[in-house]
């Protein structure tokens, strides 16, 4: 099996997703931008689970997978109506400006 | 036993009576507390009357009871490793001459009350206050062992507390409850340590297995046994006002005079002679413990005799005039003649309670005076009050066949048979005896005879629900000593040790009688020259001695003398010391630094909150790295030859 893809290149992907993700949640400021960085997040880390279900050859890190599939899909839905419910409050989706938990 | 007896009984029916007026009384009718109120005390005195008459089987010739102590134990009340105290009540001869005495001449006083206080706003508050005494003061009575005796000891001192200060809103009569209350804190700090000292010798604070220990081993004399028998005269010093603790009583007489005359004369006071009579087997194996309470006791009759003589408040003059016949009681204890001290505190305790009846009857009729200068010529007005007064003076002067003739005379009698100082001290109680019979006749004279000097007022005879009492007391006052000592001795004589009655010949004892009323005849006599026949002559005296009589007047300078070398330094030490220092500089400066950190911290921390998502998420990121480092980094840098001093993952 010496022509398959080496394992670190599939985590160095999966990291380097990750990454990205967590540089837009902390560079972008528009909320949707932000959102979308949530998800790029966890499918880098849904990458790295598959990888290890494969080469283990374990079902485990795939069920894992679908959990994660479906709870970022419960929190897109969430999300996206708390998203409209505060434009619909503010008029903006500017996430510096939506600071009403300061002290 | 051929019945049960129910000894709990004698103190739960006066707490129903407090818990009943002290809860409900406001609302209740006023009968219905008066019904209330006396039924408590009836009751109780019933119980005792039944255990003294009926309960005990009298077996052979003489008073000897069968059955006797009897003992009740209520339930374990401690018990932590080897000791073991029990909530235990003692029937012997010694508290049923007490409980007679208690419950009986407290139920009269109750019914005197209810005359005396009949217009007070407090009616119910204060009928409660004296059920929660007779509560204490029997418990006091029935103890078994020490420590039940002290839930008395404290209850009664705290009901003399509320009853001194019962008029309140009077800022003397709130300050004379607190100086009891303190004084007497004095005298309990010394009875804890004689538990103490008892628990540290004896391993039990029970009467019974105390004596029993001692009994055994006849060779335990003096030593620690001195310290313990001191400390409980100190205990008995503040609670029955001897020297140097007596301040409290005089000031004491703020309270309704009914008070007075249950808890500050007849019964609470005399706790203290009690006790040195139920530790009598301590006292008896402490020769210079014995001596001490003998010196005080006779110290104090004199002395508080000396300031009874000038006093105008007649209350006053009563209260000094208790002291007064305590020190006599002290003076009987001292020479190892309990069964002659309990004779007169039971005959003190139906002349003084008469007595005090009467000044209160007397202050009644004229609405609230006290001052005898004002009084005079209330003969006539008061007959039914003078007479019983009269009887009441009578006996305490020392005049045969009235009661206080036969105790004091006993008393006397004893001491002179204990020594060289027995003498001295019997004489010392001679001289008492003539300053005590001047003392009461002036009172007497002052109050009865004369011209009216009393401006407004229009006395009147008081109520029979006062004059009943009255009549009853002057009854006993008269009778109460016809039983005679050698009987009274031989009665109690298995509760306070049958110590071989002074055969003093029969012919040296009525000699003794004669000097003894010789003594009161001349005290009676001197009150008459100076009261009757020439009224200006006291005052002439008073300003050919200004020196005598001053200090006299201000009490030996006492009280300024406690004020200025115990009061005061430890005022400044609390003001200045505690107050300043301690609290404010210490206390107030660690709690000023305390808060002060945590505002600070409080202040730097609360940036962090910013409200900012991107910087919350920045650290969220941040923290989980520095986790992720501190899990990884040991692993890392062990591969390539570095230790950490974390372990790592």
């Amino acid at each position: 099996m010496t022509d398959q893809v080496p394992i670190s290149w599939y985590l160095i992907l999966s990291a380097t997703l990750f990454v990205l993700g967590v540089l837009g949640f902390l560079i972008k400021r528009n909320l949707i931008t932000v959102f979308m960085s949530i998800e790029l997040m966890l499918n880098g880390v849904n990458l790295s689970f598959v990888t290890f279900a494969h080469q283990w050859h374990a079902v485990k890190g795939q069920i894992f997978v679908f959990f994660v599939m479906m709870v970022a899909a419960a929190e897109a839905a969430v999300g996206l109506a708390i998203i409209i419910a505060i434009f619909r409050a503010r008029a903006t989706l500017a996430v510096d400006r939506i600071d009403l938990m300061k002290l | 036993m051929n019945a049960p007896l129910h000894l709990w009984l004698i103190p739960l029916l006066p707490l129903a009576g407090f818990l009943i007026n002290g809860l409900l009384g406001k609302r209740l009718p006023r009968a219905l507390v008066t019904t209330v109120a006396l039924l408590a005390p009836l009751a109780s005195f019933a119980v005792v009357l039944w255990a003294a008459l009926f309960a005990f089987p009298n077996a052979g010739p003489g008073p000897v009871l069968v059955g006797l102590p009897y003992i009740e134990t209520l339930g374990p009340w401690i018990t932590v490793g080897t000791l073991h105290i029990d909530f235990t009540f003692v029937l012997d001869q010694l508290s049923l001459v007490m409980l007679l005495v208690v419950t009986g001449v407290g139920f009269l006083i109750h019914i005197y009350s209810v005359g005396y206080m009949a217009h007070d706003k407090g009616y119910a508050r204060y009928f409660s206050y004296l059920n929660l005494f007779l509560f204490f003061m029997t418990v006091l009575v029935l103890a078994g062992n020490t420590l039940v005796m002290f839930i008395g000891w404290e209850g009664v001192g705290l009901a003399s507390y509320l009853l001194i200060g019962f008029w309140f809103t009077k800022d003397s009569a709130a300050n004379a409850g607190k100086k009891a209350f303190i004084v007497n804190r004095i005298g309990d700090f010394g009875f804890l340590i004689a538990m103490f000292m008892l628990l540290a010798n004896f391993g039990t604070l029970t009467f019974s297995e105390i004596a029993a220990k001692l009994a055994a081993n006849p060779v335990w004399t003096g030593g620690v046994l001195t310290c313990i028998a001191l400390c409980l005269m100190l205990g008995a010093a503040g609670k029955s006002a001897q020297l140097p603790l007596y301040i409290w009583l005089p000031d004491a007489m703020e309270g309704p005079t009914p008070v007075s005359a249950l808890i500050h004369a007849a019964t609470m006071v005399t706790a203290g002679v009690y006790l040195v009579a139920r530790m009598h087997f301590l006292f008896d194996r402490a020769p210079i413990a014995l001596s001490v309470v003998a010196i005080i006791g006779a110290a104090t009759a004199l002395f508080a005799a000396t300031m009874a003589l000038v006093q105008n408040d007649i209350k006053r003059v009563l209260a000094y005039s208790t002291i007064s016949q305590l020190g006599y009681m002290f003076l009987g204890c001292g020479v190892a003649a309990y069964s002659a001290a309990i004779f007169h505190l039971m005959t003190h305790a139906f002349f003084k309670a008469l007595l005090f009846l009467a000044a209160g009857s007397v202050i009644h009729g004229l609405g609230g005076e006290q001052d005898m200068r004002k009084m005079g010529g209330l003969r006539k007005k008061l007959p039914i009050t003078f007479l019983t007064m009269t009887v009441g003076v009578v006996a305490i002067a020392g005049i045969p066949p009235f009661a206080g003739f036969f105790s004091k005379d006993a008393i006397l009698f004893a001491a002179f048979q204990q020594g060289t100082l027995g003498k001295a001290l019997y004489f010392v109680g001679l001289v008492t005896a003539a300053l005590t019979a001047f003392y009461m006749f002036r009172l007497w004279y002052l109050t009865f005879t004369g011209e009216s000097r009393s401006h407004d007022a229009h006395p009147h005879e008081s109520p029979w629900s006062m004059l009943g009492p009255l009549v009853i007391l002057a009854f006993l006052s008269v009778v109460g000593g016809w039983i005679g000592i050698e009987r009274f001795a031989a009665y109690l004589a298995p509760a306070t040790g049958a110590r071989a009655v002074e055969a003093g010949s029969s012919q040296l004892e009525i000699i003794f009688s004669i000097v003894a009323v010789a003594v009161a005849l001349l005290g009676w006599f001197i009150a008459d020259l100076f009261y009757r026949q020439k009224p200006s002559r006291p005052t002439e005296l008073a300003a050919a001695m200004p020196g005598a009589y001053n200090v006299l007047v201000h009490k030996y300078y006492v009280d300024e003398f406690y004020g200025a070398v115990i009061v005061k330094p430890l005022l400044a030490l609390s003001t200045y010391v505690l107050g300043w220092v301690v609290d404010n500089a210490i206390l107030g400066g660690l709690a000023w630094l305390l808060g002060g950190i945590a505002t600070f911290a409080g202040a730097l921390l609360q940036r962090w909150q910013s409200g900012n998502l991107r910087s919350y998420a920045a650290w969220l990121a941040a923290g989980a790295a520095a986790l992720l480092l501190f899990l990884f980094a040991p692993a890392l840098l062990a591969s390539h030859g570095i230790s950490t001093f974390w372990k790592g993952w």
